[in-house]
């Protein structure tokens, strides 16, 4: 009973750590599978979002800055505000540039974010990060504590699935959806495409910076190796690629089962001895990449293609498009 | 004094570092076309063979650079074969999210073989050589910089003097037209990659020589790397030398105390300073520092 | 020139790229000491059929041979190295590399010395001569043009396939740039020639296509389609941006062509369409 009433917790536990990343990986998918954005830069709005959250909700503390005690609500709607308006200012330099120099861009402002968060100790608390974030139904016994958490995490993940269809359904993202295929065309067309672009980044950001604060609540703690390229910037791309781009539910399946992989692999790993342990964490990071690169080789649309709402291109013609 | 001691020189030394790295970052970039991120752990992976020979035969680290950089271009080569060549006709994004792949896979390999801990190829403290009593040079940077401008001579002999060098950089000014001509064009890539990872693994043991071996060296160089490649004007190896040199010496001049006895930038943002330089090259001048282009 | 088997052939290709068709039966030969042109209106499918013979077209139909072998959708490299060398419209030097370079380049399939050939091109483009150390990219349009030229001849090419080598070029280089193809063919090598300028092309092929909407519509010899009344009220009839009617009745001369497969840009255009998402 005890055994089982342990996985039963630590189920909760890891579909609640699902949802977030689901959160995290629609947003990523507002710029990359709308919009064609290649932002690399993931961790760094969901640092923000988790640090303005953890700062506002927070009891007062001469560790860090903040410290208003707002509840959790406060903190999440903040965070989306806060990442929205640093992208808005990222995206207002940066959207211009090509695919891969946005990337270079993105994940170069995010490591300097982190770099920030590791070195101004007076705000953030440096290295030690920022603990006892309050966490939202705290107060419920154990177990409803958390499944209460999992509920609110999967109806914020099902109001955004049900809010990024209609607009991708809306004419907005018909003409995102035209901006990605062909640019000149839509340009043409008298669309504003550099605004547009900006939209798309900045609410990709904000909702990214609501899974940030998901996070620091859920966990109760942040430091600045949250904000590591690899555990979160690598494995939501990971997600959204394997879950198939442009596919809400396909961004969602993804978080969730690769999350699923990432984390009963872990279980996994920390049963072994401790030499083996350490080297068998870093082995598991080599076949997600090795999952990733076969999924890029043979379905590069993903598990869940793109549902088309018109078909007009070629049926050999692939995304981006080769010459013959 | 001191600021040629700890900032000067370091900053030279570690510049003709950043440069060897950034001449396979803006040769890929110019001949496949793609930013590759896996360019730092190439760095890694040289330093890493290295310390393995230098292990097993106890000689001077620098004696294996030759073999280290072959090992390296034949570890990268199999890669290019396995994970970039059957993506060769898939659009751009494709191959840079698989080569951010390949810098995780990369680099949790080197942590399984040889772990996390810090290491280094020597033990002990060389004594700098001193000049006219205050300048101080230490011999290991004297052998770096030495090494470093001549494989750049090298780089200089191929591209200009042979045919496959000349292939290289018609193949950077027109893929297609290369392809037109007859050029080799599958020949062109791995000749690239042999020269980018060779180079890279220079680096990578430079870097190691002058401090020390570690898992994450290759991707901290990494965003200097491409800031110098950038600076200097994508596909522009001349260009990426001059940018190696700029980012290196602006990193430590950045923490020279210009104005009054502090620092002029907290040691911790040192690594900060490649990446502000990069962001706003890429806003402000994406063709380069020197006339360059963007594809 | 019936007698003797073409060199080149198209033998009624269809094809065209991604889904849409682009030419339709289409049927060309060159024979082994001719000058043939394509001419016609604007996305007539005169490059799409030059394309058909490099492999960047997808053919549906029909076959292409080379000395009577087939060679339908073999890639343009393996094409390059049976000896057709193809100047394209635009983006056909490097133009980062010397003249010389740019030379050696064009020999690249060659395994032996090169030089005496090299010499021989700048005996045939006296004004590259002076500029052999300069990058390509700082030479005029018209000597660019004689670069392009030059580069695909280093191989003593079996068929030389030049798609509109005179375009954007002043009526002076434009004369010189026909001469050159002239003395070219004298010497023995066949030209397939897609040409803007059709009355100047017609003036020195031995026959020409004239090719609308994809399709075969007359050919004959150069002389010929030139007095043919009918050929210019085609151009009228098919053409589909309204060129002027006037001697040059391919287009505005000297004004962007823009054939489907090959946008003038200042980037070479067949990569650029994969390097954009």
């Amino acid at each position: 009973m005890e055994q089982i009433y342990g996985i039963f917790l630590y189920t909760v536990f890891l579909l609640t750590m699902g949802g977030i990343y689901a959160v995290l990986t629609l947003g990523l998918n507002i710029q990359w599978g709308f919009t064609g954005l290649f932002n690399a830069g993931v961790a760094g709005f969901f640092a923000i979002g988790a640090y303005t959250s953890a700062m506002l909700t927070t009891a007062a503390s001469h560790r860090h800055l903040g410290g208003l005690g707002l509840p959790a609500g406060a903190g999440m709607a903040a965070a989306m505000v806060a990442s929205a308006l640093i992208a808005w200012g990222v995206a207002r330099i940066c959207i211009r540039l090509r695919s891969d120099y946005l990337a270079i861009a993105t994940l170069g402002l995010a490591e300097i974010f982190r770099l920030v968060l590791k070195n101004e100790n007076w705000a953030t608390n440096g290295a030690r990060g920022i603990s006892l974030i309050p966490k939202p139904f705290e107060h419920l016994p154990e177990p409803w504590n958390q499944v209460a958490m999992l509920l609110l995490v999967f109806a914020i993940v099902l109001v955004l699935y049900g809010l990024l269809e209609r607009a991708q359904r809306a004419p907005w993202g018909r003409v995102m959806s035209a901006i990605r295929e062909n640019e000149a065309a839509a340009r043409a067309a008298g669309k504003d495409v550099e605004r547009l672009r900006i939209e798309a980044f900045i609410l990709g950001a904000a909702v990214m910076g609501l899974g940030g604060a998901l996070m620091a609540h859920h966990i109760k703690f942040i430091d600045p190796n949250m904000a590591e390229p690899v555990s979160a910037t690598f494995l939501v791309w990971v997600m959204l690629v394997i879950g198939g781009s442009a596919n809400n539910r396909g961004a969602i399946l993804g978080a969730v089962l690769v999350w699923t992989i990432w984390s009963t692999t872990e279980i996994i790993t920390t049963r072994l001895p401790a030499e083996w342990a350490l080297k068998a964490a870093y082995l598991r990071i080599f076949l997600v990449g090795l999952a990733l690169q076969f999924i890029l080789q043979r379905y590069p649309g993903g598990i869940f293609r793109e549902r088309r709402l018109r078909t007009v291109a070629p049926p050999s013609s692939q995304k981006g498009g080769s010459h013959p | 004094m001191e600021f040629v001691n700890f900032h000067l020189i370091p900053g030279l030394v570690l510049g003709s570092i950043y440069a060897l790295g950034a001449i396979g970052v803006t040769l890929t970039f110019g001949i496949l076309r793609f930013a590759n991120f896996a360019h730092g752990e190439t760095m890694t992976l040289g330093a890493y063979l290295t310390l393995t020979l230098v292990l097993l035969a106890g000689w001077h680290p620098l004696l294996f650079l030759p073999v280290a950089m072959a090992l390296t271009a034949l570890f990268v080569l199999g890669m290019d074969r396995v994970f970039f060549r059957p993506l060769r006709r898939a659009p751009t994004i494709i191959l840079v999210i698989s080569s951010f792949g390949l810098m995780l896979m990369v680099r949790s390999l080197v942590q399984v073989v040889w772990g996390v801990k810090l290491q280094s190829f020597s033990k002990g403290i060389a004594l700098p050589w001193v000049f006219f009593d205050s300048l101080r040079v230490f011999p290991k940077h004297v052998v770096i910089a030495a090494a470093a401008l001549a494989l750049m001579l090298g780089v200089h002999v191929l591209l200009r003097h042979t045919r496959t060098g000349k292939a290289m950089r018609a193949m950077s000014d027109s893929p297609e037209l290369a392809r037109l001509t007859g050029i080799d064009t599958e020949r062109v890539i791995r000749a690239t990659w042999i020269v980018g990872a060779g180079l890279a693994a220079a680096a990578g043991i430079f870097l190691a020589y002058d401090t020390h071996v570690e898992t994450l060296m290759g991707f901290k160089m990494l965003l200097p790397v491409f800031a110098a490649a950038l600076l200097g004007g994508i596909g522009r190896p001349y260009g990426a030398m001059a940018g190696g040199l700029v980012i290196g010496v602006v990193e430590e001049l950045s923490t020279y105390a210009w104005i009054g006895s502090e620092p002029l930038l907290p040691p911790g943002y040192k690594a900060g300073v490649a990446f502000a330089i990069m962001v706003a090259m890429l806003i402000w001048r994406p063709s380069g520092l020197f006339r360059g282009r963007v594809f | 020139m019936a007698a003797e088997r073409p060199v080149l052939e198209l033998d009624r290709v269809t094809g065209g790229y991604g889904g849409a068709e682009v030419i339709h039966d289409v049927s060309i030969t060159l024979g082994r000491s001719e000058i043939v042109t394509l001419i016609g209106p604007n996305g007539a499918g005169k490059s799409s059929a030059m394309n058909a013979v490099l492999g960047t077209l997808f053919i549906g139909s029909g076959r292409v041979r080379l000395e009577g072998e087939d060679i339908t959708g073999t890639p343009s490299e393996q094409v390059v190295r049976r000896g057709v060398c193809y100047v394209p419209q635009t983006a056909n030097v490097f133009p980062n590399l010397t003249v010389n370079e740019n030379l050696e380049m064009g020999a690249y399939i060659r395994t032996d010395d090169f030089r005496p050939r090299m010499e021989e091109m700048y005996e045939l483009f006296p004004p590259l001569a002076k500029r052999r150390r300069d990058p390509a990219g700082a030479l005029s349009g018209g000597q660019r043009q004689m670069v392009a030229i030059a580069k695909a001849l280093m191989v003593d090419p079996v068929v030389l396939l030049l798609d509109e080598p005179t375009a954007g070029l002043s009526p002076r280089f434009r004369g010189e740039i026909f001469a050159v193809v002239r003395d070219i063919n004298a010497s023995g090598t066949p030209i397939l020639m897609v040409e803007q300028n059709a009355r100047q092309a017609l003036g020195i092929a031995d026959r020409g296509y004239v090719l609308v909407d994809g399709r075969n519509r007359v050919d004959g010899t150069g002389a010929g389609l030139l007095a043919d009344p009918d050929v210019g009220a085609m151009f009228l009839g098919g053409g589909s941006t309204g060129p002027a009617p006037g001697p040059d009745f391919g287009g505005p001369p000297g004004g962007a062509p823009a054939a489907p497969a090959a946008p003038p840009a200042p980037v070479p255009a067949p990569g650029a369409g994969e390097k954009r998402r």
